[in-house]
Formats: C-alpha cells, structure tokens, sequence
C-alpha cells in the first residue's frame, strides 16, 4: 500500500516457441493471422490454403483450387471469408466454412500479394512478375541462390487489381498500373491504398484524397505496411534496410538494419502496439527493432534456412513464423499455455 | 314520423323484416345468443362454411360425404348382365341437392348469365337488327332473337364511352367547325405558294368572330354501310309491309325512297313502344283501309316527283353543323365575294393570283462554230518537270498553245500528294513521303549536284535527239514520240535494260505484256517510235495514251531497281496512329535526383510525388468514401497525349529503364531525334522510317541488347553497328525512292547517283543486312549475335567502312580511342543526354584501357549468352528458370569481380561524385 504499484513492464516480445506446425503443403509461402488472431492461415507452395489455430495446432480446413502455388492469402473482416492468389494467375474468394470457391478473378499475370479492404467488398492484388524473376519467393529446398532480378521495365503490365466481390463483374474494378514493376505488396486501410513495387517506389492511393503519393526507396521494396495508428509506413526494400516513412510528408522517421534482406520478397511488419519493428531476415532470424530508438532488440533465431514470412498477432504478442515448409509460434516468455502443454 | 304515416302509407319503403308486434304482457324475447345462432340447411342439419360463402360441399357429416363412414362405395354391377345400364356419373351424382337449388353451385334454373346480361343497348346493331327484321320474310322474326343474342357491348364501345364518346357522334378528335380553309399557324412554315394576299380570309375572320372559341363539334358519324347482298328476287328497294304499320297501325306515312336524313330514319326504325297505344290490326297500302280505321286517307298513295329528290346535294345531309344551328345570316357568306375573272370552278383551297405570272424568256443556243467536230481529242500528255520541261515547251509551241502551268499533270502522273496539294490540302506531316527527307542537309545538297549534273546531261542529249528528230521528220505531228525520246535517254543511259525483261510487270494481261515486250525489245533496238509501233491500233486514244504512260513508266521502274528488293518492301496499310500515345500526365521524374537524395537520406519532399489520381466511382462506393473528383470522369492518372517518339517519352522510359540495377545506362538511352537533320543517322530513325508499331517493349529490348554488354563493347562493334545501320539506311532509300518513283516523280537520279554516295559496300553485303532489318526488331540479340560472329571480321568491315567514312562526315573516334571518348561521341550522336553523366571511373578506364579491350570478347560472349538464357527463361517454366538464374547469377558475380571498374550498370547509373572507395569495393 505504501508501495506503489510497480511500473507495468515494457512490452515483451515474442521469443518463446510456443508450437510448430509442420504443414504438410510443401514450403509455406506465407503465414497470416485472421482479423482476431485467433486463427491463421498459411499458403502453400502444393497449391493448398490451410486453416489453422496456431495456438492449438490443430488443422481446421484446406482450401484446395488453385492451379499453382499460392503466395499470399487474406481473411475478411467477418471470418467468413477468404481471398488468396498465387502463381496460377488467379485471386481466389473462398467460402471459409464450406471451403468452395466462390469466385475466381483472372486477368493477372501472377499474383503476388491480396487483400480485403475494410469491408472485403473490394480485393486488391498486387502483380507479381513472375516471368522474368520478379520478387522471388524462396523456393522449396530453401537456400538456393536466386538473385532478386527485377523485371525488365514496362515488360510486363504490373499493377494492382480492384476486384469487387458484390457484382459478377468479371474484370477489375479499377487497374491501378502506376508501378513500373511488379507489385510485391498491396496493404488496405480505410482509404489507403499502400502498394511496394520492384521499381523501387511506395505508392499511397488515398480515394478520399484523390491523390497518389509515390515515394521512392530507391532499392525494390519487399513488403509495407501501414503503422497501427495509421501514421506511418514501413518499408522494407532489398538493401536490407527498413524504413519508417512518416505517411503525410514521406519523411524518413527511421531505418532498421543489421538483417539480410537481398534476394527475397520477405516479409516485414509492426510488433502489435507499435512499439517494435519486425522483419524476416535471410540468415534465419527474426530481427527485432525498438521502433523510436531504431536500436536493434532482439534477434530471434528461428532456424537455418529463410525466414520467409511473419505474421503479428493484432492485439499480442504473438508471432508467427514461417520457415521451409512449417510454422512457427512464438509467445512472450511470461506465457503460459491455458489449455495443457502444446 | 307520425305525420308521414298518416300522409301516405303506401309511399313508405321498408326494409328488412319487421319485429312481432308485442302482445300485451308478453314480457319481449330474450336475442337468441350468438353462439346460438346456427346455420342450417332445410333438412336442419349444421352447416358449415367453407372459406367464403359459397363453395365446398357440405355433406353434414363435417366435411365427409353423405354417411358417417364417408364414401358409400356403389355396389357392384355386373357388367355382363346389364351392360346397357352402366351409367357415367358425372359430378352432379356427387351433389347435393342445395347445389342444385338457385343458389347452389350448379344451378338447374335458366337464368340469365353475365354474358347476356345487357347493361345498354348497342343502339346500331338494334338498328340493323331491326332493319333486317324490317326485311326479313316473316317480319317481326328477329324478336326472337333479342332474347338469345347477346347484348352486351364490346370493350371498344366501352372506351370509346369512357373518353367522352357519345352514341351517334363520330370517332375523332372534336373540331371546331366543319374544316373548311385551314388557315396557316404562324408558327408554322409554309411549304409551297403561299396564298396571295387579300384572299378570302375577311370572311373567315367573321367566323372566328362569330363562333365562340370553346364550341367544338363532335365529327360526323359514318352510317353502316348495309353489306347485305340481295338475295331476292324483290325490285330494287322493295320493302314488305313494315310490321310496325301493319301491326301497329302507324300513320299512313309514305316510304322516302332517299330518307330525309336521320330523323327519317330515326322515325323509320323508331322505338316500337312508342305506337304501343295503338290498336291492333293490320293495315297498310297493299291492305288498304280496313273496317276498323278511322284515317282513309291515301289510300292510293299517288307517286309525285315531287317527293323525290331532283337535285344531287351535298352527301351530307344537313349543314354538317351537328346540334348547331347557326344562324341563317353567317352561313355562306363568303360565297358572295367569288373571283368573277375565274370562269371554273376553283379547287379548295386554292385561290386565284393576284398577280400574273411573269413569262419565261427563253435564250436561243449558243452557234456552233462551222468546222466544230463533235469528237473530244485528248493529247498525250508530258509530265513538267525538269527533265523535259524543254520538251513541253516546244510540244505546247507546236500545240499551238500557251505554255503549261507547271502544276498540271496527266493524271495518270498525280500521286496522292500532288493531288492535295492541288486540292488545297495541307500535307501530312507524320509520314514523309520519301527517304530523301531523311536524308541529312549535306547529303541533300549532294545529291543536288549530282542530279543537276545528270540533268544537264539529259538535257544535251534531249537538245540533240529534238534537232535530230526536227530534222528528220516534221511530219509527225504526234507529241509522243517525242515524249519518248526522253525516255529512251533515260533507258539507253540505264545501266542494265536486260533486267526489265526477267520482271513482267503487266502479268495479269498477257496481251499487254506481250506489247511491253516488244515495246522493251524495239527500245532496246533503239527505234524512236518503239512505243508507238507496239500499241494496239485498235484501242482508243484514250487507252493508248495510257498505255504509254505505263509502258514508258514501267520501263523506267523495273529497269533500274531490283525487282526483288521493290517487291519486298511496302507501304506501312496504316498510318501509324498519328504518331501520338497516351502518356500519363505526370511522371515521376528525375530519378537521378531521388537517388542523391536516398543516399542523403533526405526523405520527404525530394523523394515524394504527388499526382492527381482518380479513383474509380464504384471503388469509392465500395470504401465508403465520397468521390473526390465527382465530376470527373477519368479514371487512373490523368493523360495527356504526347508525341510519340517525342524526347519526354523517352525520359522517362529512361528514368524506369535506369532503375533496375543489372543495367546499364550510358548507352541504352533511345535518345530521341534531334529536330535539325543535320545529325547523323541513327538506328532510331530506320526503325521510324519503316514505320513499324514500335511498342515500348521493343525500344525497351532493343535498349537491353544494346546494354548487354554495357561498357566493355568496344567502338569497333559500335561504329560497325553504326555503318550497318547506315547501310541499311541506304538501301531503304533506294527502296524508298523506288517505290516512290511510280507515283510519279519525274524527274529522279539515276542509280549510279546513289551509288555515289553510298558506294562503301557491295551489293551482297547490303542486301544481307537487308534481311536483318527486315527482321522484326527486337529480334536484336540476333543481330548482336551476328555481329559478334563477325566480330573476326571486323577489321576487314573496318576498313570499308574507313572508305565509307571518308564520304561521310567525320564523326567516329578510332577504335583505340578510350571509352569515355567514345561515350561523348555516343551523346553527339544521339542528341542531349538526359541525366547528366558524371563518369568518376574515367581516370580508372583511361589507366586499363588496354586490359578492357583483352577482355572484351569474352564479356561478349558471356553477355550474348546472357540474353539468350533470359530469353530462353521466359518461355521455359518457373522451375527451369530457377536454375537459370542461379547461373545468371552466378555469371553476373563473376563478371563483376573480374571488371572492378564497376561494368555493372548500377554503378554506372548512380556513378556521381560522392561515391566513396568503400563503396566501390563493396560493389
């Protein structure tokens, strides 16, 4: 009483591994959280979707259509449902219960990265460009050298796609074709759009605006996304350097190194208060920035091959990461599992 | 109350059924209760409602048929006893007998039904009716009918009533009066005459005055024609004893043969209830007068003319005014002011002229002149130009007539341009019509010379055949054959006559290629009225000076071109469109900038852009968002068109081409043609001059096969490149200008003009890189790849195009030259450079010139297969391609570290000032 309460400690990060998932769908091209973060999805390079409770493990459904090997995947907003694209050149709408395909949009050329918008009326995918080595995702036995060849310039149509989901509209709401090269990283906030392409430039779509704002990194850019209060972008591009772009005035805020990002589209993204900066590495670590001091906080070893995706949980600290062909689940050190060990 | 009992009890009108009256002391019935009160039927048993109030068997035993045990099946009837007596049951076996009563479902009473239930009576067909049963043999017959036929009236008369439509009026839009002149709105144009003044229009205008504006009348209405044929043997019109007069003893009104209009008819087929008071009996004429008539009058009705009518009158009975009288003073009064000078009737709606017409004058034809023939002679006609612009002359001498406008052709000589400009119009700009527009202002004055030279010689050799021929026979008054004369110059100073013959020009019409051939035989003979002998004397004047036109024409052509190389190449089908492209409005520029500024790190303003960007209205909607730019159509960055080879364009190809870091960029820049023509011609032009769709892909590969190698490509391969392309810039134009010449331009250097200029290589060689221009364009790593296997021989090339130079201006460097000479060279040569190059390598390049140059062919190589791997990549499969980008990578490490001078284009590209040693090594 006299005492005064202790000072709630700093926020922990995720270090402990609380589960590993072996997927079983070759290597995992890319590990999401749904909208809660109770549930995660992974794409598979054998062409499969899964559905998992990461903090279970437990496989709840595989999501099987595509022609190729998919590389990014999205829930909605409602759970139920999802959207996925892949190297068949197709952005796939899923019913998550039933696991049918609702809808199939083609007109990309590979589809490198989707998303819902705020109310999954709307999918946006980035084009991958994925002839001539665009953003190269690791392949199945990790650990070859595959450079980071951009695409030859203006090649390839590459841009970002608006599928509307309500009417049968066969062809894209609107093409947003700006970028130079392939699109690696399409995020969605209320009014944004936030797109990292090859050519070495962040576009920001603001439909309330009606403006683009392009920045140039310079280095093409691997992965964006917004800052949890909406003020800032990170950029990660293939300088192993990852920035922190104020969103008004595309002003630097801050720059994260001491990982290896050369060759792949990895993925990188914000610790769940906006207090850390997380990347992917090349070296088989997660590294672990203080946001504001820039200072690197943690490097999380995950094993020896690419790390090639991440996923933040929104509310905790909960990370998942995906390494060869499985995933892993990292919690705080102060957790505890609730229901029995695993 | 009381005191309308008393008045008149039987006025009263009750209702309903009236209570008991009380007894006295009689306490009043308790209401029966509701629940008590049941509906039965009359045999007292319950029954039951079914939905609404009618409907639905009921059967007592609560929805069950007649028994508590529901249906009684019929007993069994052997039908080999009683075969006669099986009966079909139909549904009234299965009714009660309520459902057979009046208000049962199937009533047995007659009553009438809806359909003949009449509400009106069509008053027409009544009429008709009645006519016919006026007619009819047994009159009275139809009253029969009555009760069977229908009555009731079809939709159409209901509408027709609904809109207003009265029995006995016409069907149409009610009109003011009966339509008489219509008086012109003058609002309206009028067509035609207009009807001179001063007409008759006073007398309208009393009308109008007269008639109130709201009187309108119903238009008349069309009386049935009666169709019915006759049948009888009956005199015309003859009519039985109307049973109405006979029957009911009607007037002794006398027949109208012509009724009196519809009041007679009205009376004649009046309503039979109106003689109801009459009394019985028959009479008529045929009967004459009986016992019980009082009237006896007429009884021998007597037949004076004067009942009928002697006079056609208008068809319309009464004035057309329906339920209007007007009055007698306005009617017809504008007959009084009839046109007396008009002896005729006067159509309607026509009035007389006030005026007169004017006759016509009438000129008598022009004379024609005493010795005028009436058969059109056209003269051959010789093309003005420089070449025989002496010929004309002394032609239009002879002729008789002034001397021609310069400008006037056969038209057989017009090309397409020649005739716009002859229509005024301005010339297309985009396309130039020939290759000598691309050649460079010296080579034009070149050839200048040459031509002048060529047609001074021309000109003495036309001076001697005219004196000759002058000489020889003035009797010839035929033009042509001193037209020519000219030609068979120009042949007899071809080079090579014997070629013309292999190439048949007139294939189609053998007998015409037959006459060419003897017109090229006897020219070669070298008889002056070759073209004259070998026409057809039978053909017109006409044809044959056509004929002449194509045969001299095609002498000229085919004589002096490959016949090969013409038919190889042709006029691009389609303009290219305009030679505009949509380019988006603002582009993000100047990535040198951006770059410094990243290095810097000065983010923020320096690397931003900010364009006007317009969402799509539906994404809008989808975001929850209002449209930013609600008015505006545009989707995407606004557009703007642009030039398409203009240099912007190329800018910011270039911006984005400069990006990747694999590339080079000193040399890849499609720079763009400068405006003045002075420059050299570069491979850009060649590719314009054919007029290919050039996509941006194809710039873009080309620029890439040319970066292959970035820097290690030594001048020798350039300046070959560059002698190639003037090579084939060459041969276009003597393709050009051949194919230019059939449209018509007179006068053209020989072939040995050309040859002049561009005489630094032989014909092989030419017509080999012939065929790799011909190939599409970006099929350029061919190309390189041929270059490279020529790359032995290079020295050799090297010396032709030493000669080759010599004529040419002085522009490339020796092959030994250092790099960074030959990079200022490439910017003179393909005009302003777009980021300023700074080249701090120089000083290092300039230390290992020699060592480059060793290394050079094996860069060479490796880049050559470099490009044939990607290529390869694209079509191959994903997992393929992995394995050939390791080698690619792998390739690309090697060829790094052997060429630290930074032979990779990134360094290149960002190869400003501040780069710092450290950096360089860690490249």
């Amino acid at each position: 009483m006299a005492f005064p309460e202790p000072k709630p400690r700093g926020p922990e990060l995720p270090q402990k591994r609380l589960k590993t998932l072996d997927c079983g769908q070759g290597a995992v091209r890319a590990v999401r959280f749904n909208v809660d973060g109770n549930y995660c999805l992974t794409c598979g390079s054998d062409k499969t979707l899964k559905l998992w409770n990461p903090l279970r493990g437990t496989l709840l459904r595989t999501y099987s259509g595509h022609g190729y090997e998919v590389l990014d995947a999205a829930g909605s907003f409602d759970n139920s449902s999802l959207c996925s694209g892949g190297g068949d050149k197709a952005v796939v709408l899923w019913d998550v219960a039933s696991g049918q395909v609702v809808r199939k949009f083609r007109g990309h050329a590979g589809v490198n990265t989707v998303q819902f918008n705020e109310e999954a009326t709307v999918i946006l995918s980035g084009e991958s460009e994925a002839k001539a080595g665009g953003p190269e995702v690791p392949p199945l036995p990790p650990k070859s050298d595959l450079p980071f060849l951009p695409a030859p310039p203006g090649s390839i149509d590459s841009s970002i796609r608006c599928w509307d989901c309500r009417s049968r509209r066969p062809e894209p709401v609107q093409t947003l074709d700006e970028a130079r090269d392939g699109v690696s990283s399409v995020k969605v906030s209320d009014h944004e759009v936030l797109a990292g392409s090859v050519d070495g430039r962040v576009r920001r779509y603001d439909l309330r605006k009606g403006q683009l704002f392009s920045d140039y990194v310079g280095s093409p850019i691997t992965c964006t996304c917004f800052s949890r209060d909406g003020q800032c972008t990170l950029v990660s591009s293939l300088d192993s350097t990852l920035r922190l772009l104020d969103k008004d005035t595309g002003e630097l805020l801050g720059e994260y190194t001491g990982h290896k990002n050369r060759e792949y589209k990895l993925d990188c993204c914000l610790s769940e208060r906006d207090t850390h900066v997380v990347s992917c590495s090349e070296d088989g670590k997660v590294f672990f920035w203080d946001l504001v001091e820039g200072a690197l906080a943690l490097a999380l070893p995950v094993g020896p091959g690419v790390v090639q995706s991440l996923a933040y949980h929104p509310t905790e600290p909960c990370l998942l990461t995906a390494m060869g062909g499985s995933v892993q689940c990292w919690r705080e050190e102060a957790y505890e599992a609730e229901d029995g060990p695993g | 109350m009381a005191a309308q009992d008393s008045d008149s009890d039987e006025d009263l009108v009750s209702y309903g059924t009236g209570l008991e009256p009380l007894e006295e002391g009689e306490r009043p019935k308790k209401p029966i209760p509701l629940q008590d009160q049941t509906v039965r039927d009359e045999k007292g048993r319950y029954k039951r409602f079914h939905g609404a109030f009618s409907g639905g068997f009921s059967a007592g035993y609560f929805n069950t048929v007649g028994s508590k045990e529901g249906w009684t099946p019929s007993s069994f009837v052997s039908s080999r006893q009683n075969r006669a007596d099986r009966s079909v049951l139909g549904p009234e076996d299965f009714m009660d007998e309520e459902d057979l009563s009046e208000f049962g479902i199937a009533p047995k009473a007659i009553v009438t039904t809806d359909d003949f239930a009449s509400k009106t009576k069509d008053r027409i067909r009544e009429k008709a009716r009645q006519l016919a049963a006026a007619t009819a043999p047994i009159p009275g017959a139809t009253l029969l009918d009555d009760l069977i036929t229908p009555a009731k009236l079809s939709v159409g008369f209901e509408l027709l009533r609904k809109m207003g439509w009265k029995e006995g009026q016409g069907i149409g839009p009610r009109v003011k009066r009966r339509p008489r002149r219509q008086k012109p709105d003058p609002g309206v144009k009028v067509y035609g005459c207009a009807l001179p003044p001063g007409g008759s229009e006073g007398s309208e205008d009393e009308d109008d005055d007269y008639l109130p504006e709201n009187v309108t009348f119903a238009p008349k209405d069309v009386t049935p024609v009666d169709f019915t044929p006759k049948d009888n043997v009956h005199g015309l019109a003859y009519k039985g004893l109307d049973p109405r007069q006979a029957l009911f003893g009607t007037s002794g009104e006398h027949f109208n043969l012509f009724g009196e209009g519809p009041e007679g008819a009205s009376n004649l087929l009046g309503d039979i209830g109106v003689n109801k008071g009459r009394k019985l009996g028959i009479s008529g004429q045929a009967f004459g007068v009986g016992a019980l008539e009082e009237e006896d009058d007429d009884i021998y009705a007597t037949e004076t003319l004067s009942k009928y009518d002697t006079v056609l009158k208008d068809e319309e009975p009464g004035d057309g005014l329906y339920g209007w009288t007007a009055p007698k003073q306005y009617k017809s009064q504008k007959e009084s002011e009839k046109d007396l000078r008009y002896v005729g009737k006067i159509l309607d709606g026509f009035s007389l002229a006030s005026k007169p017409l004017s006759s016509k004058k009438i000129y008598p034809p022009p004379e024609l002149p005493r010795d005028y023939r009436p058969v059109h002679y056209f003269r051959p006609v010789v093309a003005a130009s420089s070449e025989n612009s002496h010929l004309l002359q002394v032609l239009s001498e002879s002729a008789g007539k002034p001397m021609h406008d310069p400008g006037t052709h056969s038209r057989h000589q017009l090309n397409a341009s020649k005739r716009g400009e002859l229509l005024g119009e301005t010339p297309i700009k985009g396309s130039a019509t020939s290759v000598l527009e691309f050649l460079s202002q010296k080579d034009k004055e070149r050839i200048k010379e040459m031509k002048q030279a060529t047609d001074l010689k021309a000109a003495q050799v036309k001076a001697r055949s005219l004196a000759q021929h002058a000489s020889g026979s003035r009797a010839q008054p035929l033009p042509a054959d001193v037209g020519h004369c000219s030609w068979h110059v120009a042949l007899s100073g071809g080079t090579a006559t014997t070629r013309a013959s292999s190439f048949k020009p007139f294939a189609k019409d053998p007998e015409k290629q037959k006459r060419y051939e003897e017109f090229l035989v006897n020219m070669k003979r070298g008889r002056k009225d070759a073209l004259e002998q070998c026409l057809d004397p039978s053909m017109t004047e006409w044809e044959r000076g056509r004929e002449r036109d194509e045969f001299s024409r095609a002498a000229l052509l085919y004589v002096s071109s490959h016949s090969t190389l013409s038919s190889r190449f042709t006029h691009a089908k389609e303009e290219d469109d305009s030679d505009q492209v949509e380019v988006p409005r603002d582009q993000e520029n100047d990535v040198s900038d951006k770059q410094s500024a990243v290095k810097m790190k000065m983010f923020g303003t320096l690397t931003r852009d900010t364009f006007e960007w317009h969402p799509d209205k539906l994404l809008c909607k989808r975001f929850n968002v209002p449209d930013p730019y609600p008015d505006s159509t545009l989707v995407g960055l606004p557009k703007v068109k642009r030039d398409k080879y203009s240099v912007f364009n190329f800018l910011t190809l270039q911006e984005t081409a400069s990006l990747p870091p694999a590339q080079g960029s000193s040399e890849k820049v499609p720079q763009p043609r400068a405006p003045d023509k002075s420059r050299k011609p570069s491979r850009w032009d060649t590719s314009k001059q054919e007029k290919k769709e050039d996509s941006i892909s194809e710039f873009l590969s080309l620029a890439r096969s040319k970066v292959g190698p970035p820097k290690q490509e030594s001048s020798p391969s350039v300046k070959k490149e560059e002698e190639h392309v003037s090579e084939s810039l060459s041969d276009q134009m003597v393709n050009k200008e051949v194919d230019s010449q059939p449209e018509g331009e007179g006068s053209r250097p020989s072939m040995d003009l050309f040859k002049a200029i561009f005489a630094s290589s032989s014909d092989e060689k030419s017509s080999s890189s012939e065929d790799e221009q011909g190939d599409s364009e970006d099929d350029q790593a061919g190309v390189r790849e041929a270059d490279f296997k020529s790359s032995q021989e290079t020295d050799l090339v090297e010396t032709s195009s030493g000669a080759h130079d010599s004529k040419l201006p002085p522009q490339d460097p020796a092959p030994s030259f250092p790099i960074q000479k030959m990079q200022i060279d490439q910017r003179e040569e393909f005009g302003p450079r777009l980021p300023p190059v700074f080249c701090p390598n120089a000083r290092q390049k300039l230390e290992t010139p020699q060592k480059e140059k060793h290394k050079k062919n094996k860069e060479k190589h490796k880049t050559k297969k470099e490009h044939r791997r990607r290529k390869e990549k694209k079509k191959k499969h994903r997992k393929h391609k992995h394995k050939g980008k390791q080698k690619n990578k792998k390739s690309e490490k090697s060829s790094s570290s052997e060429s630290t001078d930074s032979s990779d284009s990134q360094s290149d590209d960002e190869g400003t000032a501040d780069l710092s040693p450290q950096e360089l090594l860690r490249r």
